[in-house]
């Protein structure tokens, strides 16, 4: 888009630079709302393909053909991601921010690049669900609708240049995720967990509206910029009802990603709704909770930065140190992977906490790659525990890789890379978040990223040890391993094993000793014990437990998934198109 | 075209990706075929690659292909990507070509092994490492190809695992290789904190328009002479790993448990040439180091005269080419520390003929004699295997460097910059010569010559039915594979190949294991002619490789002198060959097996005593002590209290409502009590 002055309408301009609307449009009585019609092609995509499914659903019959609201859901998505695509195309170069819809949406991009986000998201989403509900027989049309307006509701809020019009996205896309983690009918636990959600997704909903009404009360605006020019212009005398209100935005949408002490839902969510709604709701609350965060704090808010930086330094903190080190003692696998995400939220808080330019771009970075992270292994996970949700526990992993390789090394990557290893996308997001607050001189948040990383390789690499145990340890069954455990703890289990073999007195002359040796130092038993430390008694032999006996059956559109989310997860950790991308967002406010 | 440099690395990762998806379903021979044209097709590539760089004027021919940057950031920046110039184009091209080869031969020599699609796996693996190595633009990248050529090379001596002395030997490969690797690595961080780059185009300068620039063009005061020590030491350190050479050479010669065909290809001509690949890539660091050179030509010379006394006593075919694979590097060290990068490349092109060559025939002697390795249980072969006889002949009279073989012109011109170097070099490698045709003759004569003893040691073979089938592969053969590994002295043999099909006498084997034979033959009558020193202008790998060694020491030497040097030079190689051949028609001969060769030098029952057994004790001891102890103690105790505060904190997730919205609340108003004391300011 160049600068100047162009036609938006009949005998009506307008500038990009002054927003100064002329011509026949400022004639008294003419209201004229001047609409930037490329800006709202995802809204009408997503829109309009919800709206498709359900006509369909009324005219065709009960059971159409299998993979047709899925087929419709995933269309609607790159439909998304293309003109998200388009969009950045088309606004390259331009370095001023525009607003369009009577100043109620930014077409700019960021806004561009979550629209991609969440495009990729229900691609991914509607095509891991597809196989799922098949299975848990509850296929339908309903939760694509709901998806599809959940993406709505999502791009929405990355879009939203006002208070009203976040709000307006955050209940579309809260309200949809109700709906679907309630959907498995016939599962207690989904409906709990869609219960549970809604009520306290209520409570934060209503926190975050009478945020937005006090920072209305103290300047005047429910618009960013309004906001923003407003306390450029005017110090305020007393702006305790300003920070009121900003704390409660921030704990609104603090719940939506699940930081911590707002992320009590998720664990609770996680482990109850339908496995795939899991993995695309990790993706698309996530992100679009943090644009929504980004642009209020960033846009409305910079004048207030001394005080919500320490906020949100505090909630990276207890993020990343509570969300891993429950994780560690979890042995639910979609409770491991809340408490996981929760962990991972706290990283993108670390960069949101950088306050610059180069923090947004970590975090659009991370988010993004996190999405292919999140969505493959949920996918994984989705098609381990059988029918019914009938194993979720860790111990469905185990004898992975001898019961079925490739799911067995995707899962290995996936894990690898939300652990942060490096040739892994999940490395360089790390990388990046931790660039951004070291640039702040932020030295006590980097190490306490670090650290948590730390920590959090722990039960990454548990979950990718277990795939490696014999599926069943004939010597040392699981029984035996607690006994061991229960008497002497982890690190008794340990010694016991190591000391006597590794011994100079056992090691027997020539070469050979040597690999036998080698063998032993890591026997079966000891195996488990290192898997296992941490856990309490009694989860040990649920960890332990040998793994289900049906043969592992994955749907092609699933397969498809977990395929393009491993290739990705290692592509965006090994060369730089993604992180140059992430980095070319233009961000006129930082300016 | 130059872009094909892209096709030779990516054709071998491809037919290994095929093979490790589809190899299992492919079966043979297809997996072997898979294998084969990816191999073939990367060696196409090379030569286009070739043309495309002849077409430039000489200085002009250097061009990096980059892959990807990885981390943009924070300074460091790791460009992947391709380096073509003539040095490492001359290894592409050698190594393609023999790889293909011996690719081909394997599909004949593996028949029927139920690892045969495994084995091209590995096969192809090793190709894409190799080529990673020779082609990557900078230390970390090639580093990574001389792990993975590391690792193939581990798992295809060790590629029948199931038996114990092959795994052993796979273990002892690896390890050493360690040892000298902890050299390379030292060696890339001495090198990024000097250029704070590890790109072979900022440390070691390239070719700009024709003109050599940085450390090529010799920029005064580039590096203090004392770094550039310590560096080409520590490199040179990896390559004596490598490169199998004085004192980290034992783990080459039990790396012949491995299939024939890995021997050809990874221990004899293309693997163990890294070293001296890694010696003369980084040439203008060679120059500011004297004192490296002068190891490395002490050491080469070393390790030339000792393998071949060694070599000269051995019973087992294979690891007396082994040992002579040995002294032959030793040669192409020597032509690097005298400054002679050329030729020390053109003999390790002629060695990878020859010697591949002759390890090919040599596997097809023993799968001949179904899996016999003894020559002292050989004898009269060259009436039953005409082929090989003339093929492994060909290749005899090249390593013996009689004239007009390829092992002549190089090996002369090798020990011409030696003479210039040092006389007393010059006379240990010219008497090593001899040597080396003494035991090459002693190996001819007892295989091809003389009585047919392989009827006793193989009964099953001249049809008397299983009386002891002692040297006979197979299971029980294994069953005193161990201890007499120690020796060094017994038979090893390959089982898991099964006897030849035909019940009688040993013959030529298939087409496909005869095709290479003749083809490397041919190579190693004509492959002297890449580099005629001697006549004038036919020096073309000389001129080939010139600009990129504008520091190569020249050869000043007079006509005379070098006709004098090759005419005393092939006298010792005739009398080596005139003495071994007529000695070793029969077997017996205890005088000149001395028993302290027989034992290599006792070096490695040395190295076990006081290495191996005060390191394994001091090993399980810290293995003990510290590992067990204060390393698992700290992890498990960190497992321990953060499980604990784990399981306490989790006590709050209660499961209820009203606790959550209690956390919500807590929260918020612990956020609100701290701006309340922000307000005004």
């Amino acid at each position: 888009m160049s600068g100047g002055t162009y036609l938006v309408a009949a005998g009506c301009t307008i500038n990009d630079i002054t927003g100064k609307i002329s011509g026949l449009c400022t004639a008294k009585g003419s209201i004229h709302i001047s609409i930037n019609y490329p800006a709202l092609v995802p809204f009408f995509v997503l829109g309009g393909g919800a709206l498709v499914v359900l006509l369909l659903s009324a005219v065709l019959p009960k059971r159409p053909y299998r993979g047709l609201w899925a087929g419709l859901t995933v269309a609607a998505g790159v439909g998304t991601v293309v003109d998200g695509l388009v969009q950045w195309q088309q606004l390259n170069g331009s370095s001023v921010t525009p607003v369009t819809l009577g100043d109620q949406l930014f077409y700019d991009h960021m806004g561009a690049f979550f629209a991609v986000l969440f495009g990729v998201a229900t691609v991914a989403g509607a095509a891991i669900s597809d196989g799922y509900l098949e299975r848990e027989g509850l296929d339908g049309p309903e939760p694509y609708v709901l998806m599809l307006s959940c993406s709505l509701g999502a791009v929405l809020m990355a879009d939203a240049a006002g208070f009203v019009t976040l709000f307006l996205g955050l209940e579309i896309l809260s309200i949809s995720l109700y709906a679907m983690s309630a959907y498995h009918r016939w599962r207690a636990a989904s409906g709990e967990a869609g219960l549970k959600y809604l009520i306290l997704g209520s409570l934060a909903s209503a926190i975050f509206i009478y945020g937005a009404a006090l920072i209305y009360g103290a300047t005047g605006s429910l618009q960013y910029l309004g906001v923003v020019s407003f306390l450029a212009d005017n110090a305020l005398f007393q702006n305790g009802v300003l920070l009121g209100g900003m704390v409660l935005v921030i704990v609104g949408l603090g719940f939506k990603v699940a930081a911590v002490p707002f992320h009590f839902w998720s664990p609770d969510v996680y482990q109850g709704a339908p496995t795939p709604f899991v993995g695309y709701m990790a993706a698309v609350a996530k992100a679009a909770g943090f644009a929504g965060l980004l642009r209020v704090l960033m846009l409305a808010l910079p004048t207030l930065e001394s005080t919500w930086r320490p906020i949100i330094w505090v909630l990276a903190t207890l993020s990343v140190v509570f969300g891993s080190i429950l994780a560690l003692v979890q042995v639910d696998l979609k409770r491991m992977l809340a408490y996981s995400s929760i962990s991972q939220a706290g990283y993108v808080l670390i960069g949101l906490q950088a306050g610059t330019a180069q923090g947004v771009r970590a975090v659009a970075f991370y988010l993004f790659t996190y999405t292919f992270m999140v969505i493959g292994t949920f996918a994984i996970v989705g098609v381990l525990q059988g029918r019914g949700e009938a194993r979720n526990d860790l111990s469905a992993v185990r004898g992975l890789a001898s019961r079925s390789p490739w799911l067995a090394g995707a899962m290995l990557v996936l894990m690898l890379g939300q652990a942060g290893i490096p040739l892994t996308s999940g490395f360089l997001g790390k990388w990046v978040v931790i660039e951004a607050v070291l640039g702040q001189g932020q030295y006590e948040l980097a190490l306490i990223g670090m650290l948590g990383a730390a920590v959090a390789a722990f039960f990454y690499l548990r979950v990718a040890l277990i795939m490696f145990l014999a599926p069943e340890s004939p010597g040392a069954p699981a029984g035996g391993a607690v006994t061991l455990s229960a008497t002497g703890g982890p690190g008794a289990a340990t010694a016991g094993g190591g000391p006597s073999d590794g011994g100079p007195e056992s090691s027997e002359p020539g070469d050979s000793g040597w690999a036998a040796g080698a063998g032993r130092a890591y026997s079966g038993s000891d195996l488990q014990a290192i898997v296992t430390a941490g856990l309490s008694a009694r989860d040990r032999a649920l960890a332990l437990r040998p793994p289900p006996h049906t043969r592992v059956r994955v749907p092609a559109a699933t397969a498809a998934v977990i395929a393009v989310c491993v290739v990705f997860t290692v592509f965006a950790g090994v060369s730089t198109p993604v992180l140059s991308w992430a980095h070319a967002i233009a961000l006129p406010w930082s300016a | 075209m130059v872009n094909a440099a892209y096709v030779i690395v990516a054709l071998p990762l491809l037919g290994f990706a095929l093979n490790l998806v589809f190899g299992r379903r492919l079966g043979e021979p297809l997996a072997g075929w898979v294998g084969t044209f990816a191999a073939a097709g990367s060696f196409v590539a090379s030569l286009i690659t070739w043309v495309a760089m002849l077409g430039k004027p000489a200085g002009m021919r250097v061009a990096s292909l980059n892959i990807f940057t990885w981390v943009p950031v924070a300074g460091l920046h790791v460009n992947t990507g391709l380096l073509v110039d003539p040095l490492s184009l001359t290894m592409v091209l050698f190594v393609t070509g023999v790889s293909s080869v011996i690719h081909l031969y394997s599909i004949g020599y593996m028949h029927r092994d139920p690892g045969f699609d495994r084995f091209f796996v590995y096969l192809n693996l090793f190709l894409f490492s190799m080529l990673v190595l020779v082609l990557a633009n900078n230390f970390l990248f090639s580093f990574l190809g001389w792990e993975g050529v590391g690792f193939c090379s581990y798992g295809l001596i060790g590629f029948w695992f199931q038996r114990e002395v092959a795994a052993v030997a796979a273990k002892k490969a690896f390890i050493t290789n360690r040892v000298g690797d902890v050299g390379f690595l030292i060696a890339i961080f001495l090198i990024f904190d000097h250029f704070g780059s590890l790109n072979y185009s900022s440390v070691l300068g390239t070719l700009v328009g024709g003109h050599p620039t940085g450390l090529m063009a010799g920029a005064a005061g580039a590096i203090p002479g004392s770094t550039a020590t310590a560096i080409t030491l520590l490199l040179f350190l990896g390559a004596i790993g490598k490169s199998a050479q004085i004192p980290l050479y034992i783990w080459l010669v039990d790396a012949m448990e491995g299939p024939t065909p890995i021997s050809a290809l990874i221990h004899a001509a293309t693997m163990v040439t890294a070293g001296v690949y890694l010696m003369s890539r980084v040439a203008p660091l060679l120059h500011y180091a004297h004192a490296t050179s002068w190891v490395i030509a002490s050491v080469g010379t070393g390790s030339a005269f000792l393998a071949a006394t060694i070599a000269a006593t051995q019973d087992d075919i294979k690891k007396c080419l082994a040992y002579s694979t040995i002294s032959q590097l030793g040669y192409m060290f020597m032509a690097v520390g005298a400054g002679d990068y050329a030729d020390g490349l053109y003999h390790m092109l002629t060695h990878a003929f020859f010697k591949a060559l002759l390890f090919l025939g040599a596997g097809a002697i023993i799968h001949a004699l179904a899996d016999n390795q003894d020559m002292k249980k050989m004898g009269g072969l060259a009436r039953y295997m005409p082929l090989t006889t003339v093929t492994f002949g060909v290749g005899w009279l090249a390593i013996s460097g009689i004239v007009p073989f390829a092992g002549f012109w190089s090996k002369d011109a090798v020990l011409d910059s030696v003479w210039q170097m040092n006389k007393v070099l010059w006379g240990i490698g010219a008497f090593t010569a001899g040597l080396t045709a003494y035991y090459m003759s002693r190996q001819v004569g007892l295989v091809f010559t003389g009585q047919a003893r392989w009827r006793e040691a193989s009964p099953a073979l001249a049809g008397a039915g299983g009386a002891s089938g002692h040297a006979v592969g197979g299971p029980e053969a294994r069953a005193h594979g161990p201890e007499a590994h120690g020796r060094g002295e017994h038979e090893a043999t390959e089982p898991g190949l099964p006897a030849p099909p035909h019940g009688g006498e040993p013959k030529d084997a298939t087409w496909t294991m005869s095709l290479p034979l003749v083809l490397l033959a041919i190579a190693s009558v004509l492959g002297g002619g890449i580099n005629f020193t001697a006549f004038g202008h036919f020096d073309f790998l000389n001129r080939f490789l010139s600009p990129i060694f504008p520091y190569a020491t020249p050869i000043t030497l007079s006509t005379a002198t070098k006709w004098t040097l090759s005419l005393v030079v092939l006298a010792f190689c005739l009398l080596g060959l005139g003495f071994g051949l007529r000695t070793w028609r029969t077997a017996e001969h205890p005088a000149l097996e001395p028993v302290f060769l027989r034992r290599a030098w006792y070096w490695d029952a040395t190295v076990a005593a006081t290495v191996s057994g005060p390191l394994r004790a001091a090993a399980a001891a810290l293995a003990f002590v510290m590992d067990s102890r204060l390393v698992d103690g700290f992890v498990n105790g960190v497992g321990t209290v953060l499980g604990l505060s784990g399981r306490v904190v989790r006590r709050v997730q209660t499961g209820y409502l009203r606790t959550y919205a209690i956390g919500i609340g807590a929260g918020l108003i612990a956020f609100l009590a701290y701006v309340t004391f922000r307000v005004g300011s």
